[in-house]
């Protein structure tokens, strides 16, 4: 029996500080980006000024304060209590999600904000770890196995897919397609490699298709698109064939409890999936190319210019081409701490929200940047390495979800302010501005160092 | 089992591995932009984008015949950039623009906050003073070269061609926050339209805007226009109004209200074309334009007489006689009456305890001379039929209902959805309502009163005269409007379209026949011409205070060219204001001028006052 002081000695015990001096860190790497972002190059005022809270830097301080609260208020609960009310945790936030849009002020298009008093909330952001919470529950529950369960799979990706429709119904695209990223952890939890497989692939094919689609290669029915989709699909087929069909992966699989069958009909097995895939490919890129080509000028040119593929200085590509010359005018130091022109004059739109990145660059330079990325990247493998070390699926599941969900907005948001990604408005985690999505990532983060910390007890 | 699970667990391996790709390639991305090239830092020195808004010109509006009514004309906002203002001496500036050192300083004060002024920038050109006039601007163009960081921006600003139509006309005014989040259109700063059809026509006024995207120097100074102007877009102007309002009209009727309160609202009875709407009191609109308009507009608002109230479509009036038409009409196309269907009328409806009063003239009469002589009793006794009429209706309700349908079909009890923002619908009561208010128990003498206009019935000037419309088309009107033309568009489909009465042609023969008589021997003979056949109606409105003077009628005959509503309130008699008011303004319309000797009648209704005392309405 344990006394309450041997009790709360242990919920400490069991903390991760590794990633919660990683989560100080990118706070203030964050907050300093934003006084960046904020400051007015050659304002006279003081310093101490900035930290006023009728101006932005001073209120995502309050937001900060306030996010290092609920984290320490989610670290003293029972993580038990994150297991038990998943499902109703979950359910309340899609009612709510559901009732957004009718509640929510438009703001420039967006049904998704809801007024409280003089502050605004985005429920969409906090959709996400009840989202992770439930698919950890249903995911762990006795006797659940991904292979060879298509019901498992379908509930799922139901699950997944009820708040992503939601958002999308809340004009946010951005946000919803975070929903996406999940697949990674149903890819650890079991989906088969193909599934994840087929996916990028597909998305390689429509992005690299359209994107060469208007330079002719061969008259005016094979353009370069046509011809890299090919090459890309017969690279695929060749790394399939290593992976699955040489004579060791197939012995392999023969030696496992679940192949049936002799060497030979696993061999012809496997070189129909591969021919299957390799028309499944096709079809796609045709598909898509057919597609696009039967859209409207303007219409196509929408989703070029959604995909980042055609310049267009006055509109999307503005923005990134701004970003770029912010981050590129960076050099190896950068300019320093709140010296930015770039971002100062006002050059760079949504600078202190999804376009915080173009700070660091150019205050930050090289060095600046770099460390955030490789902050980020420690924080990711040690999600997994946290993730892997739980006792339970559940941990682990919602362990995975989160390290899925930071992944996607790393990998969009960075990649989209380095131009190499479509511009898809979602936050980077911990320097974007706005109490909304601070609080978000905080839970997320929190509620799974709360459920690594008690990892001890299910042991015992 | 256990071996899955181990294959399983390599995945994380994969995924890691995923993770420090992307970086890896982040980083190497980074590299390149940053370390490779020194092409981003000279762009970022030299070779900024900045996109500059250019503003259309808003639509001109013209009446009926083509007269100019609002332009647009040339002001100037003295713009001011914080980092190049230092060093300026302020009293000179003020006095250049003739403003104080108080007004100075709070000005300033008001740009550097950022609470109010959220996209303040040192280095960017902040608003500092609006609209200056032609003569101001003169005067500190010549010493603008002493006040180094600020400058000059051109913009248009609204200009009346006539002290007239101000309710019609409207105003801008710069956007509020609303505003701005409801339409990605607007930014700060902007214009947009507040009242009248500057703002229910906002959209084919305002125009597409344009933008050009310049280059910039650090220091936010312009140094050309990106690769030749080839991405910028040219602004498109707003499209022209035509309006259905005669200026001439619409000039003769606000002088005739002067010094009364009502509203006169003229139609073409073919087409639903407000031909002239006058409410009254009245402002200038040109006195809403610049700086003054804040000033004016509060204290129009806070005026008792309610100037800024266009009563032709906001004010609810009791009909009186006006309406009497509408239950002819419905007793009618009922059946309870024919045109031969006499009533007693011994000075007025008694009925058990009631009495109605009425003023002295034969009985029992007809459906003709009852209108002519605009008798009470006739029609209590016509609605008295009719709501206890149980061989068709089943109940009270059930006749108050079918009434109700009939009104409603008429244009009443509903707006009628004119293009002006703000218009009122009126009172028809329903069955529910008296059921309500009586608690179940009420009958068609309860409610007598409707019959003749008055109890819980409201109409606005508007509704009266698209009464008028409709018996002069002999059973349908369009919906009233005031723009009869969109530059290159189409007006709503709403605004072409018939809408029918439930009451057949014939029967409008005869309420036409009544209100024939009632100008060549009955209550509207002050009304009578020789030119063209007029029908009309007067209207006597019983109120708290004096009675209002109402008149509703159209002219020619066969053929309408006008339908009229006139309503003055407290004026008294139907036939004190209301009468001579119509006849003048049906001469004007159709003649294109009054005679001399309507022109000296003019001038006397022009000079008469009616005292309102210190009466808040």
């Amino acid at each position: 029996m344990a006394t309450t002081s041997d009790k709360s000695k242990s919920i400490f015990a069991g903390i991760d500080w590794l990633t919660i001096l990683l989560y100080v860190l990118l706070l203030a790497m964050g907050w300093m980006s934003i006084c960046g972002a904020c400051y007015e190059y050659g304002d006279p005022r003081d310093f101490l000024s900035l930290a006023s809270f009728s101006s932005r830097t001073g209120m995502q301080l309050v937001w900060i304060g306030t996010s290092m609260v609920l984290g320490f208020v989610i670290l003293m609960t029972d993580e038990r209590l994150f297991d038990t009310f998943a499902y109703l945790i979950y359910g309340l936030m899609m009612v709510l999600l559901l009732i957004t849009p009718f509640l929510a002020h438009d703001i420039k298009g967006s049904l998704s904000w809801i007024k409280i008093g003089s502050f605004s909330l985005q429920p969409a952001e906090f959709a996400k770890f009840a989202t992770a919470l439930a698919l950890a529950k249903f995911m762990s529950s006795y006797g659940f196995k991904f292979q060879g369960s298509w019901k498992n799979i379908l509930i799922s990706s139901a699950m997944i897919m009820m708040p992503l429709v939601l958002i999308v119904m809340q004009k946010e695209t951005g946000s919803a397609l975070v929903y996406f990223s999940l697949v990674l952890m149903l890819y650890r939890e079991g989906l088969p490699g193909f599934i994840l497989f087929l996916g990028i692939a597909a998305i390689t094919y429509v992005v690299v298709g359209l994107r060469f689609s208007e330079s002719e290669a061969i008259g005016s029915y094979i353009s370069w698109g046509d011809i890299y989709v090919v090459l890309l699909i017969i690279f695929f087929v060749l790394i399939l064939y290593v992976v699955y069909c040489r004579p060791a992966a197939i012995r392999e699989a023969l030696s496992s409890n679940h192949a049936l069958g002799s060497f030979d009909s696993i061999q012809r097995m496997r070189y129909l999936y591969i021919v299957l895939f390799a028309i499944g490919s096709i079809v796609i890129h045709l598909s898509a190319s057919t597609l696009v080509d039967h859209l409207a000028e303007h219409q196509k040119n929408r989703v070029y210019v959604l995909l980042g593929l055609r310049d267009d200085p006055n509109g999307v590509g503005y923005n990134v081409n701004q970003a770029k010359i912010a981050i590129g005018s960076g050099g190896l130091e950068g300019k320093g701490f709140l010296n930015g022109t770039q971002t100062k004059l006002k050059y760079v739109p949504e600078q202190e929200t999804d376009f915080i990145f173009c700070t660091v660059g150019e205050e930050q330079g090289f060095v600046g940047s770099a460390a955030v990325l490789l902050l980020f990247l420690f924080l990711l493998l040690r999600l997994i390495h946290l993730a892997e070390r739980q006792p339970g699926a559940f941990g682990r599941v919602y362990g995975y979800c989160v390290f899925s969900i930071i992944f996607f907005h790393l990998l969009i948001n960075i990649g989209m302010v380095l131009g190499l990604m479509p511009v898809i408005g979602i936050p980077l985690p911990f320097f974007s501005y706005g109490g909304s999505s601070l609080w978000g990532f905080t839970l997320l983060l929190f509620i799974f160092l709360r459920i690594d910390a008690g990892r001890m007890r299910m042991q015992r | 089992m256990k071996t899955e699970d181990y294959i399983l667990s390599k995945r994380k391996y994969v995924l890691g591995f995923a993770s420090i790709f992307v970086v890896a390639i982040y980083i190497l991305r980074l590299f390149a932009l940053q370390m490779t090239s020194e092409d981003y830092k000279m762009r970022a020195d030299s070779n900024a984008l900045m996109r500059r808004i250019q503003f259309p010109a808003r639509g001109a509006i013209t009446d009926r015949n083509g007269t100019l009514l609002v332009y647009n004309q040339p002001a100037y906002d003295i713009m001011v950039v914080m980092q190049e203002q230092e060093g300026v001496d302020t009293l000179d500036l003020c006095e250049s623009l003739g403003i104080d050192i108080e007004w100075y300083k709070r000005r300033m004060a008001e740009i550097k906050d950022r609470s109010r002024n959220p996209g303040y920038s040192r280095f960017t050109q902040q608003l500092f003073m609006s609209q200056l006039s032609m003569e101001e601007f003169s005067n500190f163009h010549e010493k603008q070269f002493r006040f180094p960081g600020f400058y000059i921006q051109k913009r248009s600003i609204r200009q009346y061609a006539f002290p007239y139509a101000a309710h019609i006309l409207g105003d801008i005014g710069e956007v509020n926050p609303a505003d701005i989040e409801a339409d990605e259109y607007y930014r700060m700063g902007d214009y947009i339209g507040k009242q009248g059809i500057e703002r229910s026509y906002e959209k084919q006024l305002r125009g597409i805007k344009g933008s050009e995207i310049l280059l910039r120097d650090v220091h936010g100074r312009i140094k050309g226009r990106y690769q030749d102007g080839r991405f910028d877009e040219q602004p498109i102007p707003g499209k022209n109004l035509t309006l259905s309002i005669d200026i001439e009209l619409q000039k003769l009727g606000e002088r005739l209200m002067q010094n009364k309160l009502g509203s006169i609202v003229a139609i073409e009875p073919s087409t639903g074309e407000i031909l002239c709407m006058v409410t009254s009191p009245t402002y200038d609109p040109r006195s809403m334009v610049g700086r003054q308009r804040g000033k004016k507009h509060h204290e129009l608002s806070m005026d008792p007489m309610k100037p800024l109230l266009n009563r032709a479509i906001m004010g609810t009036y009791p009909p009186g006689s006006t309406f009497k038409t509408s239950q002819a009409l419905t007793f009618l196309q009922e059946g309870i009456i024919t045109k031969e269907t006499a009533y007693p009328c011994s000075h007025g409806f008694h009925f058990g305890g009631l009495k109605v009063g009425c003023h002295g003239h034969g009985s029992p009469l007809p459906l003709v001379p009852a209108i002519g002589t605009s008798c009470n009793g006739y029609f209590c006794w016509g609605l008295y039929h009719m709501f206890n009429n149980r061989q068709l209706y089943h109940s009270t309700q059930e006749a108050m209902t079918r009434w109700k349908d009939y009104m409603v079909s008429m244009g009443f009890g509903y707006t009628l959805g004119v293009d002006l923002p703000g218009e009122k619908r009126g009172m028809i009561p329903n069955a529910d309502y008296y059921d309500k208010a009586y608690k179940g128990s009420w009958s068609g003498l309860t409610v007598i009163s409707i019959s003749i206009g008055q109890g819980e019935v409201t109409l606005t000037p508007l509704q009266i005269a698209n009464l008028g419309a409709t018996i002069a088309n002999r059973g349908w009107f369009i919906t009233p409007h005031i723009v009869k033309e969109v530059q290159d568009g189409h007006i709503d489909s709403l605004y072409t379209q018939r809408r029918r009465t439930m009451v057949s042609p014939e029967y409008y023969e005869i309420v036409c026949d009544g209100m024939q008589r009632a100008v060549e021997a009955g209550t509207c003979r002050s009304a009578y011409t020789t030119n063209y056949v007029t029908c009309g109606k007067t209207g006597t409105a019983q109120n708290r205070g004096h009675d209002h003077s109402v008149f509703m009628g159209f002219a020619p005959r066969e053929h309408p060219q006008i339908a009229i509503a006139v309503y003055v309130e407290n004026g008294g008699w139907g036939a004190n204001y209301g009468v001579p008011l119509g006849a003048l303004m049906m001469e004007q319309y159709i003649n294109g001028h009054l005679s001399e000797a309507s022109e000296a009648k003019a001038e006397t209704f022009a000079n008469k006052v009616i005292n309102y005392g210190d009466y808040v309405r």
